[in-house]
């Protein structure tokens, strides 16, 4: 087999003065410095555009970033937000490390709030004080069995799991919405589209007085380390990194795809019904026809941003939390739309997505002839 | 059930389909240079505000089409710039393209929340749009209607019989060696992801002037995934996939005449419906592995790098 | 055949070409002339810098320094399409042709010409019958074989009317018979005054071809020759510099049958594949038998049968140490004993992205023998398995920084080393290596060699599938020839002449049936 020779630059590019050139080895700094760089991007970005549109940079900063974490509540809703975006990105992030690319966390975070949710408002009272361990576990459960129909499709009928599980979502969504309107909605609910609220043996408490943040970001952290000594240690975590790096080397070695593909799925799966069943047992208290704000898709950025290390994924996931609130009190402040968040969001991935080109290429100038 | 109502059903369903048309058209051609781009939805919908807006402030459906098609381009051209120029990945760059479709169309869109907006007028043929049955199923539809039939033909053409759409096919089956012969690799890339761009564009115009002439936030509601959907169901081609979209058309306006057809299944469900039939499609198409290997351009979704 | 003319100037002159890749040598200083009709040899081992030459004056990659004359005067190429506008023109080593094209549009894409498809087909029937070279032009390419798409590739550089025409390695895709052909057809255009640039490594050709051969090592011109005056060991002196060790196989009685093809058959997965009809096959402790052929025969799909990559339908149809092994699974043929270095290296006989030590974990999870077991009640003995991918660094003399090196960091010749050290030092029961030395240098090449023979004296059954059939008679002790999905009976080395061989290669065959294997 002969050598793969790098080819040189093609004469249309050379008004371009300068030209990638792959490093011989991955650059560490950039490695660590990438999401920094592209969060640091993303902010002057950011105020650029909003100077552009007549606010003064100074005093949105300070609106964005400082006001909402300049009390022991802010401290609490910091972290509370940071829960469901830290838990689906954990869960995501395995799987694509694997090139398992599942989109549709958002759809997995509704099933797993809606079996879960079902098990506080139907079972409470037979359950007793095993109704709220058992919830999660049936969000998860939930979770991973709405992931488990791509990874089954994927593997039976070679059906791509991104629309799979992206459609997958809508269903979730629209199933939600019949529930909430139909068979499960409050009869004393003045026909809100919701249903009872959760007893309180089915509620997640605060951690601590003034603030909601409750026990599941802790739980989160617990997952973040065991992810951490998963993807290090053991060989499920080795196999499915093998898979995502070379597919035909995984193939070579016996590593079995259909079980790093279900592996990959249910991880992400659980995961994401986590979030939904802690996200309505704890700040909603009852299921309604929107219980996430898009934090399944938002998880995607941050899973990138935290470049898939689920210590990474733990500092972008608060640093994405701080977005959410500060689009929320620039609302409320600045009269700008919540929609900025997104804008937001975009961009960082953007940003992170390009500054990770740094770690295996540099900029050179090209040598005029 | 009268032939009337059917006339109907078939007429909305064309209009239900033709933003997928675009979309998917235009996706036909980006995948066909090697480029996959997930970021439809975000484009549809920045074209979908973009001729909203101009629409209302100049009053032209024409210059609100070209926003649309411009502004899809743009975004697009963002997307080439990081996955073309920059090597980044394409499947993550174009979730990012989504997300940040959604909130830069949300974002800009803000002040257009509720406003009306007159539908583009459908076109009235003398003579043959009066006929009976055949005058309102074939001859009674607005422009862009037309439009996307002559682009499936156009661009049906420019692949199969064209030099430069052997070109981009070349370019999107092995790009190393379209390289070794001298063409501009990146450059035709750029040019097909920038058309897919503008042919999203365009779809969401028609959203937001002709399907539901309004503009809201997320209002494709999923419709760029299913026209990515209809590229591997079509298998790339543009014909079938104009007839995969017809297809989505009825599906989608079958399930708001269900009810009138006397069909009591909750909303929600009847909803569902076109994402169900997605996957139903697409495990259909997929079945049997070789006809996606054969048919999919075999360098799709993989960097390329001309230079070290 | 060169009509060599001191007036005019050579058609092309380089002088002083250097190139560097991220500091590595690829070119240094070199000087060549190719004058019209003359048929020039660049020879040298793999890695000498033969290819990067070749794309600099093909306008492919853009020297760091030197000088390019064409016809005397000074040129300076952006892209390959200034070099095409000169004439120069090349047919690459692994052709680049689309696949899903047919053969009309393949050569449309290559050619700037502004004419239509009917016309072209029309001129490529006309070029293609004129140099005894038949191709249908509406045929889709990944329908062909190996040999016929270097017509098509031949065809295409003719039709542009070149006046230098650069070989890569033409012959090694091509059976003995089809050489012939070949060679008729380039001195046939070598007479009618084209430039021929032939690049290759095989003695035997250039001093039966070539007039005159300009010898490359490291990067550097070590030497120019006229190569039918020089013996075969002469250049090869010039072209590794320094005399050969050769391999050395003794006789040894084998033992008992430790792989067997019985009456295998697959139908290809891949649209673009061969499917495998009725192969037999025995292979003996302490024995190695070598598979022929021209590639695209259905090498691959035998190799992935066998290694378990893609299991079969049939357990029966292939034995593994004297047990039904067609549908198990690579691990579990793993654990039974079977070892597989494959052909591509890099992604697939290791990740290019993990360091060697994992590279190790990647095939070295069980234990192997006393070595291996590097995964233990499902977590990763990254311990043992840097002490592994040390002592087999260093036991195979890899070149590298260290078992944290990236396998994507190790030259061709280095990570093959390290690759099939690895799987020796796993202890095989059976060994199936697929193209050993492909793309490796002298010494490596002679090393991986040495390492099979060694293996084979300690009582392995070893498989070799290879190309080069210099290397197989090197070191089999019984040869086959897969040729369409078929595979012969596989005889010993020494009672088969080559040209036999070359018969064989054409599909040209009996092939071996279940008893025959008992015989063997």
């Amino acid at each position: 087999m002969p050598q793969r020779h790098r080819m040189a630059m093609p004469a249309e590019n050379h008004w371009w003065p300068w030209r990638l050139e792959r490093r011989s080895r991955p650059s560490a700094l950039m490695r660590l410095a990438s999401s920094p760089l592209a969060a640091v991007a993303m902010i002057i970005c950011g105020f650029v555009a909003l100077r552009f549109i007549g606010i003064d940079p100074i005093a949105a900063f300070k609106v964005f970033f400082v006001e909402p974490v300049s009390s022991l509540y802010g401290v609490g809703e910091l972290l509370l937000k940071a829960t469901p975006l830290m838990l689906c990105a954990l869960g995501l992030a395995p799987g694509y490390r694997a090139n398992v690319w599942n989109i549709g966390a958002e759809g997995q975070f509704t099933i797993g709030a809606i079996v879960g949710a079902g098990i506080g408002l139907f079972f409470n009272s037979q359950l007793g004080a095993a109704t709220l361990p058992l919830m999660l576990l049936g969000g998860i459960a939930g979770g991973m069995a709405w992931a488990a129909i791509p990874a089954f499709l994927r593997l039976r009928f070679h059906t791509s799991e991104i629309f799979v599980s992206l459609m997958l979502v809508y269903i979730a969504q629209l199933l939600l919405s019949w529930l909430v309107h139909g068979p499960w909605r409050d009869p004393a609910g003045q026909n809100f589209p919701q249903s009872p609220p959760l007893p309180d043996s089915a509620t997640l408490q605060p951690l601590f007085e003034g603030a909601r943040v409750n026990i599941v970001f802790l739980i989160g952290l617990g997952l973040a380390a065991a992810f951490w000594w998963f993807e290090r240690f053991t060989a499920a975590g080795f196999r499915l990194r093998v898979g995502g790096l070379a597919p035909a080397a995984a193939a070579y070695a016996g590593i079995s795809e259909r079980r790093n593909v279900w592996l990959a799925l249910m991880i992400s799966g659980g995961a994401a019904g986590l979030a939904g069943i802690s996200e309505v047992a704890g700040p909603i208290g009852m299921l309604q026809p929107v219980v996430s704000p898009g934090y399944g898709f938002a998880a995607i950025i941050v899973a990138f941003v935290g470049r898939l290390h689920p210590f990474g994924i733990v500092l972008s996931s608060l640093l994405m939390s701080a977005l959410y609130l500060g689009g929320e009190s620039a609302q409320v402040e600045l009269q700008l739309p919540s929609s900025v968040t997104g804008l937001f969001q975009g961009t960082l991935l953007f940003f992170l997505l390009a500054a990770e080109l740094f770690i295996h290429f540099r900029l050179r100038p090209v040598a005029r002839t | 059930m009268t032939i009337d109502t059917w006339v109907t059903i078939a007429a909305s369903a064309v209009g239900a389909a033709t933003p997928l048309t675009y979309a998917a058209l235009g996706e036909v051609v980006t995948e066909r240079a090697g480029v996959l781009n997930l970021g439809v939805e975000g484009m549809m919908l920045v074209g979908a505000m973009a001729g909203f807006a101009v629409g209302i402030m100049t009053g032209s459906l024409w210059l609100a089409y070209l926003a649309a098609a411009l502004g899809g381009a743009m975004i697009a051209l963002l997307f080439a710039v990081l996955t073309l120029s920059l090597q980044t990945n394409q499947v993550a760059t174009g979730l990012a393209l989504t997300l940040f479709g959604i909130g830069l169309s949300a974002f800009a869109g803000r002040g257009f929340v509720g406003m009306p907006i007159a539908r583009v007028p459908l076109l009235h043929l003398p003579g043959l749009s009066d006929l009976p049955v055949l005058g309102r199923l074939l001859f009674s539809y607005d422009l862009p209607v037309y439009g996307s039939l002559v682009m499936c033909a156009a661009i049906a053409w420019f692949l199969q019989r064209t030099r430069a759409g052997l070109r981009l096919r070349a370019v999107g089956e092995q790009p190393g060696a379209a390289h070794a012969l001298g063409e501009p690799v990146i450059r035709i890339r750029y040019l097909a992801a920038l058309f897919g761009g503008a042919m999203s564009g365009i779809a969401g115009a028609y959203l937001s002037t002709a399907v539901t002439p309004m503009w809201a936030e997320g209002m494709s509601a999923g419709r760029g995934w299913i026209a990515l959907a209809l590229v591997v169901f079509g298998t790339w081609r543009p014909w079938r996939v104009l007839g995969g979209a017809y297809l989505f058309g009825l599906v989608t306006v079958l399930q708001l005449y269900a009810q009138g057809l006397g069909i009591h299944i909750p909303s929600e469900f009847l909803s569902m419906l076109p994402y169900i039939a997605t996957i139903v499609v697409l495990v259909f198409v997929c079945r049997d592995g070789r006809t996606i290997l054969l048919n999919q351009p075999a360098s799709l979704g993989r960097s390329f790098h001309p230079g070290a | 055949m060169a009509e060599h003319n001191q007036t005019v100037a050579p058609r092309l002159t380089l002088q002083g070409i250097s190139k560097r890749y991220a500091g590595v040598v690829a070119n240094e200083g070199i000087d060549l002339q190719v004058s019209a009709g003359e048929i020039h040899a660049v020879l040298g081992e793999n890695g000498a810098g033969k290819s990067t030459l070749m794309k600099i004056v093909s306008g492919v990659t853009r020297p760091d320094a030197g000088r390019i004359e064409w016809d005397g005067h000074p040129v300076v190429f952006h892209g390959p399409a200034d070099a095409r506008r000169l004439g120069i023109v090349m047919v690459f080593q692994h052709f680049s042709l689309f696949e899903t094209l047919t053969v009309v549009e393949n050569i449309a894409l290559a050619t700037g010409e502004r004419m239509t498809m009917a016309q072209l087909a029309a001129r490529i029937t006309g070029i293609s019958t004129r140099y005894g070279l038949p191709i249908d032009p509406h045929r889709l390419v990944h329908s062909m074989s190996v040999g016929e798409r270097q017509r098509v590739e031949i065809v295409r550089c003719l039709l542009q009317q070149p006046k230098l025409l650069i070989l890569d390695e033409p012959t090694s895709v091509l059976a003995p018979q089809a050489v012939r052909v070949l060679f008729e057809t380039l001195r046939r255009l070598a007479h009618e005054g084209m430039s021929i640039l032939y690049i290759s490594h095989k003695l035997d050709e250039i001093r039966e071809l070539c007039d005159t051969a300009t010898v490359l090592r490291n990067g550097v011109v070590v030497g120019t020759a006229v190569p039918r005056e020089q013996s075969n060991a002469g250049l090869a002196r010039l072209m590794v510099g320094r005399e050969l060790p050769a391999c050395r196989l003794e006789a040894r009685a084998p033992g008992a049958v430790q792989l067997e093809l019985i009456n295998l058959s697959r139908t290809a997965d891949d649209p673009f594949g061969t499917s495998l009809r009725a192969l037999c096959l025995r292979v003996r402790a302490g024995e190695i038998v070598g598979i022929a052929g021209v590639s695209g025969n259905g090498q691959k799909e035998l190799q992935s049968a066998i290694s378990g990559e893609t299991p079969l339908q049939e357990a029966g149809a292939i034995r593994l140490c004297g047990q039904q092994a067609g549908r198990l699974t690579v691990s579990t043929r793993r654990a039974m004993g079977l070892r597989f270095v494959p052909e591509d290296r890099l992604g697939r006989g290791a990740v290019p992205d993990m360091s060697l030590t994992d590279n190790c974990i990647l095939t070295g999870a069980r234990a192997a023998g006393s070595r291996g077991g590097f995964v233990r009640r499902g977590l990763l003995q990254r311990r043992a398995a840097r002490a592994f991918a040390r002592e087999t660094i260093d036991q195979y003399a890899v070149k590298c920084e260290g078992e944290r090196s990236l396998a994507a960091s190790l030259s061709g010749g280095n990570l093959q080393k390290f690759i099939v050290g690895r799987e020796i030092r796993l202890a095989p029961r059976v060994m199936l290596v697929a193209q050993p030395t492909w793309g490796v240098d002298i010494n490596a090449s002679l090393r991986i060699r040495q390492a099979l023979i060694d293996l084979r004296n300690q009582g392995a059954a070893v498989l070799v599938i290879s190309e080069e059939l210099d290397e197989l008679y090197m070191i089999c002790d019984r040869l086959a020839v897969v040729a369409a999905g078929r595979l012969s009976q596989a005889l010993p080395t020494v009672q088969l002449p080559p040209d036999t061989v070359g018969v064989w290669m054409t599909g040209e065959f009996d092939a071996a049936t279940a008893s025959d294997g008992h015989a063997g």
